[in-house]
C-alpha cells in the first residue's frame, strides 16, 4: 500500500525584518553576515500570531488540498519548540479548530528544529500500520533569538501541515530514516526565555554529522545518487549549511533540485517548520514521477530523511490553496528593530 | 479588566475557531451567532452552517484609543464584514496597513490570537478578517 | 393613567471631580432635586447607573442610595440600560406615579467614571456591546459610532466637517451651561485638526468621560399644583430596543429604536414633531446627533448634516438641539445623561436656563436618551 502525503499548506507570515536593521543596533557587520550565513532577512509572526495560528492556517490549505472530511482524521501531531503553552497542547485547539472529531490522537513533539519532520514521520506510521485513514503532522514555530545573539538573525517563523493517507496519494513516502546520537548543541532549559548554544559546535559534530549521518544512510537503505533526485531539502539554519551538506552529498547547489526548497536566506530558520516549508515549495511545483530528498535536523541531536516520489494525483490538487513560493516574496511589510521587539515580547514593561 | 474567561472562552469555540452559524430552514436566513429562535417564530427549526470565510468590508474604522486587553495592538483596523452567507460579523483587520483599508474590499477570514489577560493565562483563539 | 409632571430637579457640576465620591455625586442631585420640589418625603426612587460595578467596584447602589440620600426604607433601585439608564429610571418613576403605585418619586442617575484610568474605562464602556462578538473583538464605543459615520459617509455624502459643526454648536450652547464639563467655545479646524480617535471621528467628536449626577422629582400635576410649582407635564414617553450588536441591523445608518421611541411618545402625548419646539438628544458622538435627528423624523435621511452646517440646530435655529451643550460639552457621566437632558427640558421650560441660553418662548421639549450603539433608547415630550 502506497501511503504519503495527501495534502500539504503552508503558512508564512507578512512581517520581515531586513538582517542590516538588526545588525545595526548590536554593531554587527551586516555584510559579512549575509556573505557568512546567506542570511538577508527573516519572518515575524504578528503579535497575535503564534504556533496554533500559524498551525490552524496551513492545516486548512492542506484540508482544502486533501479534500478529506477532517472528522476521518485519526491524529494531529504539531512539532515545535515554541508551542504557545509550557503545558497544554497545542495541537488540541488546531484539532478542533480545522474541525477534527473528539476521536483522534494528539500530541504535540518538541526536538529542536526537528520536531516537524517527526510529526510527519509519526503520521505516516500510522496510516502505514493501518491504525487511521489519515494523520495530520506539522512543523511549526515562532523561534526566538536572545537579543544580540547570532540566533536573533535566523530565528524566525512559519508553518507546514502534512496530511498522511492511503488514497489518492500525491507524494509518497517510499524511506524513512532517522539518525541520532546524544549531541548537546542547542538547549533551553524550562524557564528559560531564549535558548542558549554551544557556538561554532552547533556546525561540524552537530548538524553536519548528523545530516550527513542520515543523508547517507538513506541514500543507502533506498539504493539511488543525489542525481536520481529532482529535488532535495535540507534543515535551514541559516542559507549555509544546506549548501555545504547538499554540495557534500552530491547535490547541484546552484541548480533548481537543490534551490526549489532553499527559503532560509529570505525566510529564516523557521526550526520545526525549517525543511517542511521547503518540502512545501518543492510540492507546488513538483511534477509527477519527480523523486524528492528530504533530510531534517534538530540540535541535540537528530535527523529524520524521507524519501517521496510525487504522483500523477498531484496536479489535480496543486492549485486549492496558495503556493510558499509567494507567501515568501510577496505582501511583506518591513519591520523596524524597535517594532520588532514590541511584537516579539523583548521589552521589559511595568506589569 | 482581567477575568478568567475560560468556560465562556470554551463554549464559544465552534463560533470562535470555525464560525458555526446556523439557518432557519424556513426562511433561509443565516443567523451568527447560531440563533435558538427568530423575531417570527418560537418554534423556528435550524441548521448548522458553517461560514465560508469570505465577505467584504460593510463598514470600518481604525481604534486608535483601545479597551484595556488591546492596548498593545493598537491602532488596528475593525470592521463589520458582510458575508457572503449574507450575515454580518465584527472583526479585527489583521495585517493591514490601517491607511488604505476601503469599503467594499473583499476579506477572509483567519485563525488569530484574539488577547491574553497576561502572559500567565489562558489564550483567547478566534477570527480575524485579512484583506484578500 | 395619572397626570404626571416634574416638580423639582438638582444636578452636580459635571467633571473630573476628583473629590466627588460615588455616592457623594448622588446625594448632591438628589438633595438638589428635593429641595427644590419642596415635596416632604418621596415615595420610591430609581437609580439610573451603568457600571458602577466596573467604575467604582459598588453594585446594590439602590440601598447605598436611599441609605445616603436619608430616604430609607422607601424602595429604591438601580436601572441599567447602558447609557439609557437615565432615561430608562425616569420612565420607570413616570409609569410608578402615572400607575397610581406612588405619588413622589425620585428618578436619578450617576456615574463615576474617572476613578479608572482609560483603557479599563473604554473597556467598561465596552461592555455595553454584545459581549461576545462586538466586545471580545476589541470593539470600542468610538468605532461603533465610526462605522455608523463611515456608513452614512459612504450613504449620503456625509463629511467630516458636517460633524464638526455639531461639536462646535454643542460647544457653544455649553459654554453658557455652569454645570458644563468643557464650557469653551471651540471651532470646526480645532475638531478637524484634533487627534483621530476612531477614524473618522476625532477627538473632538467624541463626548468625555465624565463623573456627575442629576436627579428630578416626579409626582401628580394635581400635586405639583397644590406645591406651588411650575408643573412640566410628562405628556409622552416612549422606549424601545434593537439588536444589540450594531452588525446585527438591517441598516447602519439609521436607529430603529430612537425611531419606535418617538412614535410612541408621539402617540401618548397626542402630538406631533411639528409642536415641539426644541430636543436635548444623545450626541455621544457627533454622528449620534445627525442620525438620532434623522431617526426623530427632524430631518429625512442623510440631510441632519447640511442642517448643522446651516445653524438650523443653533439655539437660533429653528430647531434647537442640546442648549444644555450636550453630551459633547456638558459631559456624559452615562448613567446620568438621561435624567440631566430632562433637567435641561425643565430649565428651559421654565425659563430658567441660565447664562443667556434660554430659548425664547419654548412650549415642548423632547428628550432623547439612548444606550450602547443604540440598542435602546427612550424619548420623553415635556410640555408647561
Amino acid at each position: 500500500m502506497a501511503v504519503g502525503i495527501i495534502g500539504w499548506g503552508s503558512y508564512l507570515p507578512r512581517n520581515r525584518i531586513k538582517l542590516e536593521e538588526i545588525a545595526a543596533v548590536w554593531g554587527a557587520d551586516a555584510p559579512s553576515y549575509k556573505k557568512g550565513l546567506l542570511l538577508y532577512e527573516k519572518s515575524v509572526p504578528a503579535p497575535d500570531q503564534d504556533v496554533i495560528t500559524l498551525s490552524v492556517e496551513a492545516s486548512r490549505k492542506a484540508l482544502k488540498r486533501a479534500g478529506i472530511d477532517p472528522r476521518k482524521i485519526g491524529a494531529v501531531y504539531i512539532g515545535s519548540e515554541s508551542h504557545p503553552y509550557a503545558v497544554k497542547p497545542s495541537g488540541t485547539t488546531v484539532a478542533e479548530a480545522i474541525g477534527c472529531s473528539n476521536d483522534v490522537h494528539c500530541a504535540d513533539f518538541e526536538f529542536a528544529c526537528k520536531a516537524g519532520s517527526e510529526a510527519m514521520y509519526v503520521a505516516h506510521s500510522h496510516v502505514k500500520a493501518g491504525e487511521m485513514p489519515y494523520a495530520l503532522g506539522i512543523g511549526a514555530d515562532t523561534s526566538q533569538g536572545a537579543p544580540g545573539d547570532a540566533l536573533e538573525y535566523s530565528a524566525s517563523a512559519g508553518a507546514a501541515a502534512f496530511i498522511m493517507g492511503a488514497e489518492n496519494v500525491v507524494a509518497t513516502i517510499d524511506y524513512s530514516h532517522s539518525w541520532m546520537s546524544d549531541t548537546p548543541d542547542f538547549w533551553r532549559r524550562e524557564y528559560e526565555h531564549y535558548p542558549q548554544h554551544a557556538g561554532r559546535f552547533t556546525g561540524e559534530p552537530a548538524y553536519f554529522r548528523t545530516t550527513m549521518g542520515c543523508a547517507n544512510a538513506l541514500l543507502e537503505k533506498c539504493g539511488m545518487k543525489p542525481e536520481d533526485f529532482a529535488y532535495c531539502v535540507f534543515h535551514q539554519p541559516n542559507g549555509k549549511f544546506p549548501q555545504r551538506a547538499a554540495k557534500k552529498l552530491g547535490f547541484d547547489i546552484n541548480s533548481e533540485q537543490f534551490t526549489t526548497g532553499w527559503l532560509t536566506p529570505w525566510l529564516g530558520n523557521t526550526y520545526s517548520g525549517s525543511s517542511p516549508i521547503g518540502l512545501t515549495a518543492i510540492l507546488d511545483v513538483a511534477k509527477p514521477g519527480d523523486k524528492i530528498f528530504m533530510v531534517s535536523y534538530g540540535s541535540g541531536a537528530g535527523s529524520d530523511g524521507f524519501v517521496f516520489t510525487v504522483t500523477d494525483e498531484i496536479d489535480k490538487i496543486r492549485d486549492k490553496a496558495d503556493f510558499t513560493r509567494p507567501q515568501l516574496d510577496e505582501n511583506k511589510h518591513y519591520l523596524t528593530y524597535g517594532q520588532y521587539t514590541k511584537f516579539r515580547g523583548k521589552i521589559l514593561r511595568n506589569s | 479588566m482581567a477575568q478568567t474567561l475560560t468556560a465562556r472562552v470554551w463554549r464559544e469555540q465552534p463560533q470562535r475557531y470555525r464560525m458555526i452559524a446556523n439557518k432557519d430552514k424556513k426562511s433561509g436566513k443565516v443567523y451568527f451567532p447560531p440563533r435558538l429562535v427568530t423575531p417570527d417564530d418560537l418554534n423556528a427549526e435550524f441548521e448548522d452552517v458553517q461560514l465560508s470565510g469570505a465577505g467584504k468590508i460593510a463598514s470600518w474604522t481604525v481604534i486608535r484609543v483601545a479597551p484595556a486587553p488591546f492596548t498593545d495592538l493598537s491602532p488596528y483596523a475593525l470592521a463589520i464584514i458582510e458575508t457572503e452567507e449574507g450575515v454580518n460579523v465584527t472583526a479585527q483587520i489583521a495585517d493591514c496597513d490601517v491607511e488604505n483599508i476601503k469599503t467594499g474590499m473583499p476579506v477572509k477570514f483567519e485563525f488569530r490570537k484574539i488577547y491574553e489577560d497576561n502572559e500567565a493565562s489562558i489564550i483567547y483563539y478566534g477570527y480575524k478578517a485579512v484583506i484578500v | 393613567m395619572r397626570d404626571v409632571a416634574v416638580v423639582g430637579i438638582g444636578i452636580t457640576k459635571f467633571g473630573e471631580l476628583w473629590e466627588q465620591s460615588f455616592r457623594n455625586l448622588f446625594v448632591e442631585a438628589g438633595k438638589a432635586a428635593i429641595l427644590d420640589s419642596g415635596v416632604e418625603k418621596i415615595d420610591s426612587m430609581y437609580v439610573g447607573c451603568m457600571s458602577s460595578g466596573l467604575f467604582v467596584g459598588q453594585e446594590h447602589i439602590g440601598c447605598l442610595m436611599a441609605d445616603y440620600l436619608g430616604v430609607s426604607p422607601i424602595p429604591a433601585v438601580r436601572v441599567e440600560s447602558a447609557c439609557a439608564s437615565g432615561g430608562v429610571a425616569f420612565r420607570q418613576a413616570f409609569i410608578e406615579v402615572a400607575s397610581g403605585m406612588s405619588d413622589v418619586v425620585l428618578a436619578g442617575g450617576v456615574e463615576k467614571m474617572t476613578d479608572v484610568d482609560g483603557a479599563i474605562a473604554t473597556y467598561a464602556l465596552a461592555t455595553a456591546a454584545d459581549a461576545e462578538y462586538e466586545g471580545f473583538q476589541g470593539v470600542t464605543f468610538p468605532g461603533l459610532y465610526a462605522m455608523m459615520a463611515r456608513a452614512h459617509m459612504d450613504r449620503y455624502g456625509t463629511t467630516s466637517e458636517m460633524l464638526a459643526h455639531v461639536s462646535v454648536k454643542n460647544h457653544d450652547n455649553g459654554n453658557l451651561n455652569p454645570y458644563a464639563q468643557f464650557p469653551v467655545k471651540i471651532t470646526v479646524d480645532t475638531v478637524l485638526n484634533s487627534v483621530m480617535v476612531a477614524d473618522p471621528l476625532h477627538i473632538l467628536d467624541c463626548s468625555p468621560v465624565t463623573d456627575g449626577a442629576a436627579a428630578v422629582i416626579v409626582t401628580t400635576v394635581e400635586n405639583a399644583k397644590k406645591l406651588g410649582k411650575p408643573a412640566i407635564r410628562i405628556a409622552g414617553s416612549g422606549m424601545a430596543t434593537d439588536s444589540i450588536a450594531l452588525h446585527s441591523r438591517d441598516d447602519m445608518t439609521t436607529l430603529n429604536a430612537t425611531k419606535v421611541a418617538a412614535e410612541k411618545a408621539f402617540a401618548m402625548a397626542n402630538m406631533t414633531l411639528k409642536d415641539i419646539d426644541f430636543a436635548e438628544v444623545h450626541d455621544c458622538f457627533t454622528i449620534a446627533e445627525l442620525i438620532v435627528l434623522e431617526s426623530l423624523g427632524v430631518y429625512a435621511p442623510g440631510k441632519a448634516g447640511e442642517a448643522a452646517m446651516a445653524g438650523e440646530t443653533a439655539r437660533s435655529g429653528s430647531f434647537p438641539v442640546n442648549p444644555s451643550g450636550g453630551l459633547k460639552s456638558k459631559g456624559h457621566p452615562v448613567g446620568a445623561t438621561g435624567i440631566a437632558q430632562i433637567v435641561e427640558l425643565v430649565k428651559q421650560l421654565r425659563g430658567e436656563a441660565e447664562n443667556g441660553r434660554q430659548l425664547d418662548n419654548v412650549k415642548r421639549g423632547l428628550a432623547q436618551n439612548m444606550g450602547g450603539s443604540g440598542g435602546s433608547a427612550t424619548v420623553h415630550i415635556l410640555e408647561v
